[in-house]
């Protein structure tokens, strides 16, 4: 008995729903907002230097089998201190960039072993641990930033203190760094700024991602992912290489968060972080990619969907209902809604997969039986 | 390497004991080079104690470790990790696979070993960021899979493959390691289809005909007198037997492992099968049942058992006999319609069968069968409790285990069936497989069902203990009046218990002759329909 393997409408529509579904909401938004072809463009180019970067560091952990991870918030904290301290020395331009990376390195590193060495002891609830590790390191990150920072840690300059004299403002301005590296060799082309070298980050860090899989590091963390107790009986150490997973994630993650507030110019202190998680993991999703499996494809499609309803869901809503907010409450409510759908259509197709051969039993079974009825 | 006279492996006046139950004494046998030793021995016999020292097992270790030397060379060696083991040169292919199912089967082979270049970057952050040498990875795979003598497609992924070919990549992984000289195969024949099988025997001449010594355990004797230079026969810890396999037959062996003449039943129905009753009523009424259990699809199948008899079930293995209760029961999907009693049974619902009062004995006991670190006493009472609310005692709302009353059944299976154990509080995990399947029985007894499916009841148990399991089944059987369908891959062993036999062949029914008939017969239904 042959499966068949023609084309198979339901199947291709019940595989890509989340992606379909967003491709009919932008085909539907897109005339009703009125954005101009060259404006829509140039958005989502600028968007999709400032967000790629941040997503393709979920890929390393969902290869190891750690699912999504929630714990790339670390890591944005971690940018966000090193950026604190790169304003505060008055670093700006791209070596402001450069040197917040470098600095964002130890905290990525020991945040991500943190969250790496407590995944460990719960295996199979990274997920949710990851999401309320974000909380909790949120309460420290909020401790050293608001009472430690400029009492304990120096911090010199007046103007990102609070007034009282210790803790940082509510927001810090990065107006001398905003889009510094974006602006680096870009190109015009019919309106459309094109951010050539935030785009050779991205290719490169593609580049890695496509190079590390092909490495034994990476090897090892596949075969983690797939099946944790025969990779231990291989002699491979399964803790060690899923705590790598996660400090590999957790320190692209900063890099992200930084090139992302960079060219966005500010930051909000204390709440730049908190949706960051949600927001690149609902755009992976959108892409198509699931809790087990992601590719760099799912990062371009997704976030090109992703951030084309957020510009022109706010326009359509004006369009449909006068009220520009609607926008903001659809992004919020359609990237949870995005994340449940994916997790729930995760088990619901590892059903699927496990009824499929029954019901090609049954059809089998029916075909013999009208068969044998006519002959 | 090898001096004259001096044995690849030695194992000297090996002792062990569990919790001061002494279940090896004084081992000694010797191994050489290029030599296959067949091991054998009843369930219990201490076989995979054994080796479990000779791989340096965590689980030794934990128990106090054992007394005695191994030698390997001559040199006296204890491992403490299997990893140890494997430097030494020892491989082992354990009954359950250990593969990574989305890998192919030459990134399993060489799983963790695998071949690497250097570059840039791993010589600043380390080893593992060297990159994966893909073509000395086929290169190498390929030459482990020449060496086992076996074709298996080195490019296919571990999911997709039937399951004989998972069990030669878990070989072929054994074969790629250069410092190979002892390989322990466990039972390794018992999922392979008898093509397989054949397969594999020829490949472990072929191995050691490369110098490679193999122990080789299985419960299939036939097999060791094909490929085996020496029998080592285990009995309750002691080896009784050590002899060249050209002196030995399988009547000899079988001897030699029970200690105990066999009746000679084996050959002929044990007593007269009872005449056919064909005024019985149809108790269970299976039509047009399909069953997706992977490795054992049904593929409608239409049967009517009869009220009080033993029914079989017979047909090679991978046919979809094992299928058949699995789908009833609702442990695998399934479709069609099954009627019990005049009653229809909801599939997939495997609370609602129970209730309906049919009982199932799992041929996977550890999977399916036991709670393997509750004590025998609460694995036998266990389902009785939950579903019939036996062995409780009631105060006003208040329901409580009635401790008395559990431990009274249990004591009563444990010598009904003569269960090897210190007591019937100790957990099912530290019984040996023989007797495992002993206290699933009892469980299934303990439920007092009117129809009981039974699956594979002697897999992977001895002799003597098949013929007591057999014999407490028919017992039951007749004592009770309980209907008991029995699936066995072992043809003798369905015509010495059931009345009636219906062979499956491709997922169907090929045919259901009494017991009686000749093997001929049962032998040709069995190929008829196979896919």
């Amino acid at each position: 008995m042959k499966l068949k393997k023609n084309f198979d409408g339901l199947d291709f529509l019940q595989n890509n729903l989340v992606p379909l579904m967003f491709i009919i909401i932008c085909a539907v938004c897109i005339p009703l907002s009125g954005f101009s072809a060259s404006y829509l463009i140039n958005e989502i180019v600028t968007r999709m230097g400032r967000n790629i970067f941040l997503i393709l560091s979920l890929l390393i952990p969902i290869m190891a089998g750690m699912g999504l991870n929630f714990g790339m918030t670390l890591g944005a904290m971690a940018g966000q201190v090193a950026l604190i301290f790169v304003t505060d020395w008055q670093i700006w331009g791209i070596p402001g960039v450069v040197l917040a990376m470098i600095l964002s390195v130890p905290v990525s590193v020991l945040l991500g072993l943190l969250c790496g060495k407590l995944m460990n002891m719960a295996k199979g609830r990274e997920m949710i641990l990851g999401y309320m590790m974000n909380y909790f390191v949120t309460g420290l990150y909020q401790l050293v930033v608001l009472y430690f920072m400029a009492s304990i840690i120096p911090i010199r300059h007046a103007s990102i203190r609070l007034p009282r004299g210790f803790g940082i403002r509510t927001t810090v301005n990065l107006a001398n760094m905003r889009q510094c590296l974006d602006n680096e060799f870009a190109i015009l082309y019919k309106g459309v700024k094109i951010p050539v070298l935030n785009f050779i980050i991205i290719g490169v860090m593609c580049l890695i991602i496509i190079w590390f899989r092909r490495t034994k590091l990476g090897q090892d963390m596949r075969a983690v992912g797939q099946d944790m107790e025969v990779a231990q009986a291989a002699g491979i150490n399964v803790d060690r290489t899923r705590i790598i997973s996660i400090i590999i994630s957790t320190v692209f993650a900063g890099f992200g968060q930084i090139i992302y507030l960079q060219n966005i110019g500010n930051f909000p202190t204390y709440t730049a972080h908190s949706q960051i998680g949600m927001f690149c993991i609902a755009a992976l999703l959108v892409g198509g990619a699931s809790v087990e499996k992601a590719s760099i494809g799912n990062v371009f499609l997704g976030v090109i969907l992703f951030h084309t309803m957020f510009i022109v869901a706010p326009r359509a809503g004006v369009a449909i209902t006068g009220d520009a907010m609607i926008g903001e409450y659809f992004r919020v409510f359609v990237s949870y809604g995005v994340i449940t759908l994916a997790l729930v259509m995760y088990e619901i197709k590892k059903r699927r997969a496990r009824s499929q051969g029954g019901e090609l039993l049954a059809q089998a079974q029916r075909a013999r039986r009208e068969g044998g009825a006519q002959s | 390497m090898t001096n004259n006279g001096t044995p690849l492996l030695r194992m000297q006046n090996i002792k062990k004991d569990f919790f001061g139950n002494q279940v090896l004494t004084d081992i000694n046998f010797t191994l050489e080079a290029g030599q296959v030793l067949g091991l054998c021995g009843e369930n219990g016999a201490g076989k995979s104690t054994l080796m479990k020292i000779l791989f340096g097992m965590d689980v030794i270790r934990e128990t106090g470790g054992y007394d005695g030397d191994v030698l390997l060379n001559g040199q006296k060696t204890e491992f403490k990790t299997p990893f140890d083991a494997l430097a030494a040169g020892i491989g082992m292919v354990h009954q359950e696979f250990s593969l990574i199912p989305g890998f192919t089967a030459t990134e399993n082979i060489l799983l963790n070993r695998e071949p690497k270049k250097k570059n840039v970057i791993s010589e600043v952050f380390g080893d593992r960021l060297n990159t994966l040498d893909y073509k000395e990875m086929d290169r190498r795979s390929g030459e482990a899979i020449r060496k086992m003598g076996v074709e298996i497609d080195a490019g296919m992924t571990i999911s997709s493959m039937p399951v004989g070919h998972k069990q030669f990549t878990e070989i072929a992984r054994e074969l790629s390691k250069d410092q190979l000289k002892l390989l322990i195969l466990d039972e390794p024949t018992a999922v392979l289809t008898e093509k397989e099988a054949e397969a594999l025997l020829e490949s472990i001449r072929n191995m050691a005909a490369q110098g490679i010594a193999v122990i080789f355990i299985t419960h299939r004797l036939h097999e060791i007198l094909a490929v085996c230079d020496k029998v080592v026969v285990m009995r309750d810890g002691y080896v009784v037997k050590d002899v060249p396999a050209a002196e030995a037959s399988v009547s000899d062996i079988t001897r030699w492992m029970v200690g105990r003449e066999v009746q000679k039943a084996a050959a002929a129905p044990a007593e007269p099968v009872r005449a056919e009753n064909r005024d019985a009523r149809v108790v269970m009424s299976i039509r047009n049942l399909w069953v997706d259990m992977p490795g054992e699809t049904v593929r409608d199948v239409s049967l009517d058992i009869r009220d009080g008899e033993i029914f079989g079930i017979g047909g090679l293995a991978g046919q979809g006999k094992l299928g058949i209760p699995n789908g009833i029961m609702g442990l695998y999907q399934a479709g069609g319609t099954v009627e019990f009693d005049g009653k229809p049974i909801q599939l997939n619902s495997p609370r609602k069968c129970l209730d309906a009062s049919l009982a199932f004995v799992s041929e996977d006991r550890r999977g399916v069968g036991l709670l393997l670190d509750e004590s025998l006493e609460w694995n036998v009472a266990f389902p009785a409790m939950q579903i019939q609310n036996k062995f409780l005692k009631k105060y006003g709302p208040v329901r409580w285990r009635d401790e008395k009353a559990i431990h009274a059944v249990t004591k009563k299976y444990i010598d009904a069936l003569e269960i090897k154990c210190t007591s019937s509080r100790q957990n099912a995990r530290e019984l040996s497989g023989g007797n495992q399947q002993k206290i699933c029985l009892a469980k299934a007894f303990a439920l007092e069902p009117r129809f009981l499916f039974v699956s594979e009841p002697t897999r992977g148990i001895d002799v003597g203990a098949k013929a007591l399991v057999l014999d407490a089944l028919k017992r039951f059987n007749r004592e009770s009046g309980v209907t008991v369908v029995m699936i066995s891959s072992e043809l003798e062993e369905l015509r010495q218990t059931c009345d009636r036999i219906a062979i499956i062949s491709g997922g169907q029914v090929a045919g259901i002759l009494p017991a009686a008939d000749s093997s001929e017969d049962f032998g040709a239904l069995m190929v008829s329909k196979v896919i």
